[in-house]
């Protein structure tokens, strides 16, 4: 066994791990927006790793920069559709938990469960 | 497909680890989108599921000693990402409460 085996292996290991905590989150969090928080990181960061093993494994420059790049997308693309997503539940009023104290977009939103066209919220307060 | 011989080294019995790791993923992830109870969990889930098979496709990427299903994960990645925001733009625009 030499060192790039020992890599990719603990690479996989790991992001392995991370997948499978991604996929707990996802079933056991209470809210939808908890679930997000899950899917979007954990979930993520195992596939990077996966992707960083297979990286090493292959050992070639054109994989090194395709799995590279990969990660590159969904490390730029998760944030912006769990944005995106989280705007959409909470437009379309997804009922939070119920012991969630602090909900700072309270009232500057139409109304939660009020559907139609989202009106902007006036800037500067 | 698979070309691990039986006398596995590490690398061989990580691989399988990382797979039936990520099949368990998987399945819980679809027991999400089934259950739901409004539309955004189940589409937090679709989205968790296509991560998931970005993972997949890496892993037999190495199992099966071909690079080229790589290029298949950024095509999948990119038609995640898309049907996540459109999935967005929908629940926006039309409503996605089914209790």
């Amino acid at each position: 066994m030499n060192a790039t085996e020992l890599i990719a292996g603990i690479l996989l290991l790991a992001g392995a791990a991370f997948v499978l905590v991604s996929a707990i989150g996802v079933i056991r969090f209470p809210d939808v927006y908890m679930r997000m928080h899950a899917a979007t990181k954990a979930g993520t960061l195992g596939a990077g790793l996966v992707l960083g093993a297979a990286a090493i494994v292959f050992g070639d420059l054109g994989i090194t920069v395709r799995s590279f790049v990969v990660f590159l997308f969904l490390l730029l693309t998760a944030p912006v559709a769990a944005h995106v997503l989280g705007r959409a539940a909470y437009y379309d009023g997804v009922p939070r938990w119920e012991r969630t104290r602090l909900d700072e977009l309270d009232g500057r939103y139409p109304v939660p469960g009020e559907r139609g066209a989202p009106k902007a919220v006036p800037p500067g307060d | 497909m698979i070309l691990f011989e039986p006398p596995m080294g590490f690398l061989a019995i990580a691989t399988y680890v990382t797979m039936i790791a990520v099949a368990i993923s998987i399945l819980v992830a679809a027991l999400r989108v089934f259950i739901g109870p409004s539309l955004p969990d189940r589409v937090v889930a679709l989205d968790l599921v296509g991560l998931l098979a970005v993972s997949v496709i890496s892993v037999v990427a190495i199992a099966s000693q071909q690079p080229v299903l790589l290029d298949a994960a950024i095509a999948l990645a990119l038609i995640a990402f898309l049907s996540t925001m459109a999935f967005a733009r929908f629940i926006e625009w039309q409503g996605g409460r089914d209790e």
